[in-house]
Order: structure tokens, then sequence, then C-alpha cells
């Protein structure tokens, strides 16, 4: 293999794992630090270099997250591989994460020594020797989606924007995201070139008091949803008697509609495995954990094998960096139960019990795992922590608001021309990430409302748009921060359908520990679907609120305590529909099936048999004109007929309409 | 491998089974999902064994395996279709697609299992690749899985016949 970054330069150089030099990570790029030789220097030089466009100058990056692998990315890969092959190219070809930009997935990065950076997307496998063939043969990036620079070298660069000058990215501010996507989540080489385990080093430098100032000073909060200051967690747990202490990272993303980290942790895994580390040693932890949702496994399997790559360099394990701080790290992966992101939960998870909140206080800075003092933190407050103390506590703190220093990862989707992970400064208004980012609404659709902060948020109506993504302001409107899930409702859905859905969703996951969660979330869920099959009287939202209530003030932890919010928020701005469902029986979103009825437009049925064909009911046959008629003793309702009609023959009634 | 069906005696599990499995209460849910890749299900004895291993009481592992859905007590099909419930896909239509392949598949109300344990349906959390919504995963007897991204009717029946026919061919 050949040298990398991460290697002795020469025989004067005293590091190694088993006797770090405390100046291991700066000597990485502005070294050598303990002696002075141009060959050294050179040879770092010319390994940046390399690491930017390959060991033969040209560079071929694919994607490889679980956005992009749905998509097809592996296809894609190897359609590169052989591309590569057939047509002898010298190029590296390697993987990366994803830019957060899921509607350009799959894409693929080019770069080459002399050429401006393209990146080209939705790639399909067939492209791959097209795309190979104009960028590095004809040395033209006409058809690029989007390049990184612009060098005067390529033909048809002045036709392709800058990655930088499109809106969606230009208006993020790329902070703790700013490795997705560019370096390769399997390589320290890399993340340490990129300035990684700067902020690792640094708090070495200052001691754990000073580093936990230092996120204080930041300002940082938790990312997971409550918006603790940080540096408080952690000053606390520090000030516990008891030992040994724990350090837990909380990658239990389970909001539906959430995936920042998952993003992070796939595309950037040391960022994180860093922020632990810094936790570690800022409480006096030796032992750190972290806990990954069951769903997401890709993400335990890059957290692994950075931690694998961690212990093996020495930035895990005994005496890190010369420091005398030794800290170690286990992967768990969950086994699917939304309720382990509640910290107490999690902590009884790990302790190989059945996953049930308990009771705070005590809080786990004082008592959490086994009994001793335990901070837990979200995986993307971690990774700003290690980016804070590289980059120093005032830049993060000139972002934000007032109170919510930073910017914060969201994750737009549902009704929206671009779904995907945007990074904003944190106070950025909900219609700025929605319409500008995302790209508003598809043609033909409406935006109704969002609902922030997954099954513990709730509905905000589209005339809120322009209130800022804050802890207190989005709390005021009744919804969350959480963990920064946006899912955009389209006109053609109904709120009260919307509702349901959660506390299906809540009342499913909820651990059955305490009654008002257990029951109070069943009686609620009863009461709706009562109102989404007509039967729902003007009592029932007395009681569905007074419920709501109870099972709010009175469950055990936040899963609880937070899951009648979407109920409150719909009943707070789509008081309307609620009444449609009551007084005239009808779904006026045409989605509650109870209440439509499908039908056939005679004039628009073109008799292609699609409808019958895939009706698993067997309710829809050929009339005497040729064409087709459902029978609805027979109908289910399933919608299939409506979706497969190629002429949007098939309608959906309502109300007297449908009587 | 040794997968037993209907029946809650197993044969002995490999001895490698837990081969770098923490042998400390936290390695407990990577040591039942290892059991779980032997038999396709947790037969009591395999609960037993992960248990002994990781040093928790039976009871304690018993109570672990009934909490967590991606465990399951009964055996389960050969291919086992995961139907997202996220925000993003039941906005997008799995509700109905769930509906619709449980109806396909002849799936009574209650059972998520088809009879000549081919199929099994069964809801899901997010994957987090709303991007794609709404999404169908199936978890495939090699351990592979394929994602069906924009799922609807015409799409999953065609899944299912194709799965259907691999199995024909493979039988012979």
């Amino acid at each position: 293999m050949n040298w990398t970054l991460l290697d002795r330069c020469c025989e004067k150089c005293t590091h190694s794992p088993e006797k770090p030099c405390p100046d291991y990570i700066e000597c990485r790029l502005s070294g050598p630090l303990c002696h002075d030789d141009e060959r050294c220097r050179e040879m770092r030089r010319q390994r940046l270099e390399e690491l930017r466009y390959g060991e033969k100058g040209a560079k071929i990056k694919v994607p490889m997250a679980s956005c992009t692998l749905a998509t097809g990315a592996e296809a894609v890969y190897h359609a590169v591989e052989d591309a590569v092959k057939n047509m002898g190219l010298e190029a590296t070809i390697t993987i990366s994460g994803c830019h957060g930009l899921d509607f350009i997935d799959p894409w693929l990065e080019l770069s080459a020594k002399g050429m401006p950076t393209a990146i080209y997307a939705n790639v399909k496998p067939s492209d791959v020797p097209r795309i190979l063939e104009e960028y590095f043969v004809k040395r033209d990036v006409s058809r690029a989606f989007a390049l990184k620079e612009r060098v005067g070298a390529a033909s048809g660069e002045d036709k392709v924007p800058l990655l930088g000058e499109l809106g969606f990215w230009a208006k993020q501010y790329k902070w703790v995201s700013r490795n997705c996507g560019v370096v390769n989540p399997e390589s320290l080489e890399e993340y340490v070139a990129s300035g990684g385990y700067r902020g690792l080093s640094r708090a070495f430098k200052l001691g754990p008091e000073a580093t936990i100032e230092e996120i204080l000073k930041s300002g940082l909060r938790g990312r997971g949803g409550a918006g603790f200051p940080t540096g408080m967690k952690w000053r606390i747990t520090r000030q516990q008697k008891a030992t040994p202490k724990y350090v837990i990272a909380n990658a239990d993303e389970g909001d539906p509609g959430a995936f920042m980290n998952r993003l992070l942790a796939e595309s950037d895994p040391f960022r994180i495995i860093e922020g632990l580390t810094i936790a570690g040693y800022a409480i006096g932890a030796n032992q750190g954990y972290i806990f990954v949702r069951a769903e997401k496994p890709l993400m335990a399997k890059r957290l692994q094998k950075a931690v694998e790559e961690a212990r093996r360099c020495g930035l895990l394990g005994k005496n890190i960096l010369g420091s005398g701080f030794d800290f170690d790290i286990e992967v768990i992966l969950s086994a699917g139960a939304f309720v382990c992101g509640e910290e107490t939960a999690m902590i009884a998870a790990i302790e190989g019990k059945r996953a049930w909140p308990r009771q705070r206080p005590p809080y786990p800075a004082e008592k959490g795992l086994w009994g001793k003092p335990t901070a837990i933190n979200n995986v993307e407050t971690l990774a700003h922590a290690a980016t804070i103390m590289a980059e120093g506590a005032e830049k993060f703190a000139a972002i934000g608001t007032e109170k919510t220093k930073g910017t914060k990862m969201f994750c737009v989707t549902g009704a929206v021309k671009r779904v995907g992970a945007y990074e904003v400064p944190i106070g950025t208004s909900i219609r700025v990430l929605v319409e500008e980012l995302a790209g508003g609404a598809p043609e033909g659709v409406k935006v109704k409302a969002v609902q922030i902060g997954g099954p513990s948020g709730g509905c905000i109506p589209a005339n809120l748009l322009d209130l800022p993504l804050d802890y207190e302001t989005l709390q005021g409107a009744g919804a969350i921060m959480g963990s920064g899930g946006i899912v955009v409702i389209g006109h053609e859905n109904c709120m009260v359908d919307v509702a349901k859905f959660f506390l299906t969703f809540t009342s499913a996951e909820s651990c059955g520990k305490c009654i008002p969660c257990r029951v109070g979330l069943r009686v609620m869920w009863s009461i709706l679907d009562k109102i989404t099959k007509g039967e729902g009287t003007e009592e029932d939202l007395q009681v569905l609120r007074q419920v709501a209530e109870t099972v709010r003030s009175a469950s055990l932890c936040a899963l609880g305590g937070t899951a009648p919010n979407p109920v409150l928020s719909t009943l707070r701005y789509f008081m309307d529909e609620y009444a449609a469902h009551i007084r005239e029986k009808l779904c006026p979103a045409l989605v509650c099936s109870a209440l439509i009825k499908y039908r056939i437009d005679e004039e628009k049925c073109i008799a292609c048999g699609q409808c019958a064909m895939n009706c698993p009911a067997s309710a829809i046959s050929k009339i005497e004109s040729g064409k087709y008629r459902i029978d609805e003793s027979l109908c289910i309702k399933c919608g299939v007929c409506y979706t497969v009609c190629p002429v949007k023959a098939v309608y959906k009634v309502t109300g007297a309409r449908a009587g | 491998m040794g997968k037993l069906e209907g029946s809650n005696e197993v044969s002995v599990l490999p001895d490698k089974v837990f081969e770098g499995v923490p042998k400390a209460p936290y390695g407990l849910l990577e040591a039942l999902r290892r059991v779980q890749a032997v038999y396709g299900y947790l037969p009591p004895e395999g609960i037993r064994r992960a248990a002994e291993y990781v040093g928790v009481p039976f009871a304690q592992a018993y109570g672990v395996a009934t909490f967590y859905h991606q465990y399951s007590l009964e055996p389960i099909g050969k291919y086992r279709i995961l139907v997202c419930m996220g925000t993003a896909c039941h906005l997008r239509g799995n509700s109905l697609n769930i509906e619709f392949l449980r109806t396909l598949l002849g799936l009574k109300p209650g059972r998520k299992t088809t009879e000549d344990k081919m199929f099994s349906v069964e809801e899901a959390r997010c994957f987090g690749c709303c991007g794609l919504a709404p999404v169908v995963v199936v978890q495939k007897p090699d351990g592979g899985n394929e994602i069906v991204g924009r799922a609807n009717p015409r799409t999953l029946r065609a899944l299912v016949e194709r799965y259907r026919r691999q199995e024909r061919g493979g039988a012979k």
C-alpha cells in the first residue's frame, strides 16, 4: 500500500499508537512539526493532491448511502468499474456518502487534474460509459448537473451551473454536514485530511473543564428535540462523584420522515466518533456506546467500521494522542422499538432489558447506565460538538438566533419537488426551507400543512409557513422541532386521517408501562377511527380533547407526553375538516375510505381493462358499452383502480354524491 | 440452514452462532438477532441460549424478545415483505398498498404469513428513504434486501409474481 497521511513520514517521527505524539493530528496537514524536511512536507502535499484527484490524476466518486443505494447506486458502481476497464481509463473509483439531495440520486462525481469537478444527476448504469467518455475523453461537461468550480478548460462549462450558485445549495449553511457526499466515509485518512480530529486534539490541549466551557460558550443545544444545553449536561455529569461514567450516542432516529442522523452517520461517521470521544473526555468517561435504530443497519455498519479504524490508528483505546485518556466505543444495533429514542428506555435496552422508560428525576446525568452518571447526546449534537471544538465556539455562536445558536439539519419530505436533507441556520423560516430549498409543492398540488417533529410534533397550516424554525416558536405554535423532520402535506390529504395515522403509530409504539399512554392513546385512536368512518359526534371531540390533555400531562415519558400533539394541533388549525366528517359525514380531501366511493367516468374510460385486471376484489366488470363499472357492493375501496387507470377515468365522490 | 417450521423443537445451534457477540447484557439484542438468522424466528430454546450466552435470566431475554418488533416468535415467510408506514409513505399510498398485498396474498385479518409460508406482509417503520416514498422492502432468504421505491399495486403484483416464478424455477 502507498504512503498515507496517517503514516509516519520518516524515521524521525516518533508517533505510534502505543507511544502517541500529542501533535499527531496537526502534524498530518501542516507537518512535519518535530523536524524540518522539505521531502516530508512534499509527501503531504502530494498525498493531499492524490486524495483530491486520485493516484492516477482522475477520480470517480459513487455515493453509497441508503438513499442512493435504494435508487441503484450499486449497479452504477459496477457499471463504472466495467466502463473504466473497457475504456482503459486511468482513474480511481471511490465511494462517498450522500449530499442529502435525494432528488438527484443516484449521482456521480468526476474529477481530474485541470478539469472542473462535475456532478451528474439521476445516473442510470447504461449512462455511465457515455458520461465517462464525455468527461474524461472529450473533456466535455455540458451534460453535467452541476460543477464544483470553473477552470475554463472543459467545453460546455458555461452551460452548467456551479453547485454553489444553485439555490438549494447556496441557501444552506454546511457546518456539521460539510463532509457529507464529499469524503469517503470509510477512510479515516480523508476525514483527517478534511480537518477531522482537530477538535479532539484541541480538547486535549484545553483540558476537560475548558472543553465544557467552550461548548457552553457556543450555545449548543441538543439536536435530538428537547434542546437542552449540551455543555450544561456535560458539566452536571462531570460533577457527579460516582464512577465509572458513561457516554451514549443516541442514534435511534425513529421519527418517520427524519433521516439526517442516518445521512450524517453513513456519510461522515468519524465526526460522530470524534464527538463522542470529546464528550467522554469532558465528563470523565472511558466507555461510550452508540445505539443505532434497527431500520438503519448501514448506519451501524459504517459507525462500527469507523470505530475499528479509529482503534487501529490509536484514536480510540489507551492513552489517546498521548493525553493519558483511555476511551472505547461499542456500537449496538436495536431490534426495532420507537421508545428506545427516549433516554431512560435506551439505557434499559443497553442493560439488556425491555426498553421501558423510567421516572425522571433522577436524570441519567446522575443515575444512568448501570445506575452510574451518563451523558446521552444525539448524534447530530455530538457531530456539532466535534466541529465546534475544531472551529471555535465563536464561529458557531455567530449563526442562529438569540436563544439558539448554530445550524440544524432538516429533512423535507412529502409534497415537495426536492426531497432532501438541508442544513440551515436555526431561525430560518419554514417557508424558505419548503419553498426555496425543497422547491415547493409539485405541479397541481397545493400545500395544506407541514408536519414538524414527527409523531411528537404537530401540523402547522400553510398560512403560518413564515414561522422561524426554533425550539420556542414551534412549541408556541403547537409543534416541536424534534429531530427536524418536516413532512409537507398536500391538499389531497385529509388532516383527520393524518392525526389518526400518527395515533396508529404512537399507540403501536407505546411501551405499555404507564396507563395514560397505553390506554389513552388507544381511546384517542378509537375516537379518530369513528370520526373517519363518519360515526363521530360533537361529544367525541370533547372527549378527544380531554383524553389528549390527560395523556399529555400524566404520561411517564416524552412518547406519551407529546403523542397528543398531532391531534391537538389538527383540532386547533383544521377544525373545519373534523366538522365535515362529523356533521356532514364527508371527507373533503376524499381520503377516508368509509366516506368515499369510487366511480368510473364512462366518457373518459378507454376500455383498457387495467382496473378490472388489478382489482383484488373482482368488483369491476365490463358493461354493454365495452367500458367498465364498479360494483359498489363488492368494492373494498382499496384505490387500486384509481392508481392504475391510465386516463384518470376513475374518480372519487364523498358526502351526498356518494349516497 | 436448520430452519424448522411450526415446531418448538429446534436443531442444535451451531457453536459459532454467537461469535463476536459481546458477552454482556448489551450483546443480547445481537445474540437474539443471530438466533433469528438461523431459524427465521425465535424458538424458546434459542432465546434460552442467547440469554445464557450474555448472562441474563431467561425471563428477561424472553421479555426483550417479545418487546422489539423485528423479532418474531413464530415462523415467518421465506420472503418478508416490509411495507413502510412512515409519514411520507402513508401519505403517498402505502396504507392502500399493504391492504392490496394482504388481499392479493389472501391473508386473513391478524395473519401476516401465507399458508405456504412463502410470504409475510408486515408494517414497518420509516426506512429513511422518504425520497422514494412509498417504499416497500423485501427481505430475501439469502439475507439480501430488495428495496422497491414508488411502489404501487401494479409493481407489487409484479414483484410477488416474480418471486413466485423464481420459487417454481428454483424448486425444479
